[in-house]
């Protein structure tokens, strides 16, 4: 730590105000609070009441989704090579291997992409690098299909932080996850690349895969009508899916860690849970076809909707701020996903544009709740009078 | 009085302030919905622009004309039937000479009558000036509209479609399906891309002209 620091103090003449570097100073500074904690302290007004900062708290999160990378680059490997058929004679060792190399240049290229944006604003327009990408750079990889050509990603980077997020006013500001606007944005832009049986598997055009593979995900399969699929296999995350959203389990860890240390909003993830059981229920008891009846739990593990619900929904900027909005904004959350997911013909997903739909309602219903209480309030000043 | 000069310096301000400063499309954001639905291509852009440029144009001066004449209360009646008269015009003309992006434009040119741009400029403009500078004012604005609408069909074009005004500019080999690596942009053919093309237009003239920014 103490070579660390001691760069930091070595450049920081430079990047002082009216030396030669002084544009790079907030690059500096973000590195800095990266590392180490601030030692300025507010001196009067409202004073911060601990350490816990932006930073470290994207931190946490960054930390919770571990595993769901850990997960999703194994699983890379796991069906690359049962599609080949040569699951049985690669070592593990070899399978998280291959997983490493297909993954790790989505997350370079979401964070250099990414992070060179914003310190290209926060350069600009003369603030301080805002640590929000720490967490959609990470988010962002883990939403894409393995297939996806790494240009592209970049692009729908680029176009989430510019337009997510930058117009609004950066991080904080913004109305929709931006991760989930990157992947909503490659959905509509490149259709073929986002969806079909083609981009979940990584494989070259000179891989011989097994007899009867198709590549389809088991949403896909299940959306067609011919529901084919181990429960067991979808929550330990060995079924063809976007690299970080197969693995139900490493999600509920990640889930663990941002209940206990109070991170992410646990009225949020179980609201939604509620709510995609509710509508998966309903759905269940007027099944007219094979999707519908699937049991309302299998939805749970099934595609991005766990992914969704404990790492895109609970976005604190982008979702209902007040306590009773949580509940409705991520009922319906779980409701919308599952709706769409089961009654749109088009796509067998339904996570992504439901929560979309919902951040941009998220202020609707906290305005209705915060009127609701002010309203109660009114009446119980009145009574007592 | 001194005559004024058919371009004097006022003359020549009609003509040049709509293609920046008081744009009708990025400043006034009149015409929005023309300039979502006509971009798509290059081409049926600019047939759009010079259309409206014609109604507009010579709206303004028949409108100009009869400024002293039209009672007040029934103001807007005549201005929909000169500016009817003058669509049903246009679109005769387009079906008869370029018949193909007529059928591209569909509706669109028969909803030239409800652009806010043309009914703005007749309430603001026409209704108490000369014909000359009407004239002016209209083939200015026009061409204000027109700019942003060329502007953005280009960037719709190019990344959604690859090609400018039909021909294909990005090499064939490069595409996904010739074992090349790129793709089109489906997303820039779909109406919200328009929006956000505008939206950038607007940041961008923003950016350059500090004195637009609204408080």
């Amino acid at each position: 730590m103490k070579a660390i620091r001691n760069i930091f103090e070595k450049t920081k003449p430079y990047v002082q105000k009216g030396a030669k570097y002084h544009w790079l100073h907030s690059v500096h500074d973000g590195f800095f609070t990266l590392f180490f904690v601030q030692k300025d302290t507010s001196k009067s007004g409202t004073h911060i009441k601990d350490y816990l900062d932006l930073k470290r708290t994207m931190a946490v999160v960054v930390f919770a989704l571990v595993p769901a990378l850990l997960m999703g680059i194994y699983n890379t490997g796991y069906q690359h090579y049962k599609a080949i058929g040569e699951l049985a004679t690669t070592g593990f060792f070899d399978i998280c291997l291959f997983g490493l190399i297909k993954v790790v240049p989505f997350i370079i290229v979401s964070y250099v992409v990414g992070l060179g944006i914003e310190f290209v604003f926060a350069q600009y327009r003369g603030h301080e690098i805002q640590e929000g990408f720490l967490v959609s750079g990470f988010l962002i990889p883990l939403i894409m299909p393995v297939n996806t050509p790494l240009w592209m990603v970049a692009v729908a980077t680029a176009f989430a932080v510019v337009f997510a997020k930058e117009v609004f006013g950066g991080t904080g500001m913004n109305i929709w996850n931006p991760a989930l606007v990157a992947r909503a944005f490659l959905f509509f832009a490149y259709p073929s690349h986002m969806s079909g049986d083609s981009v979940w598997i990584s494989l070259k055009d000179t891989d011989k895969v097994v007899d009867g593979f198709t590549g389809a995900t088991p949403m896909a399969l299940a959306a067609a009508g011919t529901p084919d699929y181990s429960v067991m296999d979808a929550f330990i995350g060995l079924i063809p899916g976007s690299i970080g959203e197969t693995s139900a389990l490493a999600i509920l860890i990640g889930a663990i860690i941002l209940i206990v240390t109070g991170i992410g909003s646990w009225k949020i993830m179980v609201s939604t849970v509620a709510g995609g059981l509710f509508m998966g229920f309903l759905l269940q008891t007027f099944a007219v076809n094979e999707f519908m009846a699937i049991p309302a739990w299998h939805h749970l593990v099934l595609g991005g909707f766990a992914f969704g619900a404990i790492f895109m929904a609970t976005d604190p900027v982008s979702a209902a701020q007040t306590s009773k909005g949580k509940y409705i904004y991520g009922f319906l959350v779980g409701v919308l996903a599952i709706l769409i997911r089961v009654v749109n013909p088009a796509y067998p997903e339904g996570m992504m544009l439901a929560i979309l739909l919902m951040n941009t309602f998220a202020p609707l219903i906290d305005y209705y709740v915060v009127e609701g209480n002010i309203k109660k309030r009114l009446k119980r000043a009145t009574a007592n009078a | 009085m001194a005559k004024e000069g058919l371009f004097s310096k006022k003359n020549q301000k009609l003509l040049s302030t709509p293609l920046n400063g008081n744009n009708p499309v990025t400043v006034q954001v009149l015409g929005i919905c023309s300039a979502l639905a006509v971009t798509v291509q290059l081409k049926p852009a600019v047939v759009m622009t010079l259309s409206v440029m014609a109604v507009l144009a010579f709206a303004n001066v028949i409108i100009s004309l009869l400024r002293n004449t039209i009672p007040s209360r029934i103001r807007i009646i005549v201005q929909l039937v000169v500016v009817a008269a003058l669509v049903i015009l246009v679109d005769q003309i387009l079906k008869a000479f370029v018949y193909d992006v007529s059928k591209q434009l569909s509706v669109f040119v028969g909803l030239i009558i409800t652009n806010c741009i043309i009914m703005g400029r007749l309430e603001a403009f026409a209704l108490g000036n000369k014909p000359w500078p009407a004239f002016l004012d209209g083939v200015g604005n026009a061409a204000g509209y027109g700019l942003v609408l060329i502007i953005v069909s280009f960037f719709r074009e190019l990344l959604g479609s690859g090609s400018l005004w039909g021909y294909k500019v990005i090499p064939e080999s490069w595409y996904v399906a010739n074992g090349g690596f790129y793709e089109n942009n489906g997303m820039m053919i779909l109406p919200p891309m328009a929006l956000i093309t505008v939206g950038a237009i607007i940041w961008f003239q923003r950016w350059k002209n500090r004195d637009l920014i609204e408080k």
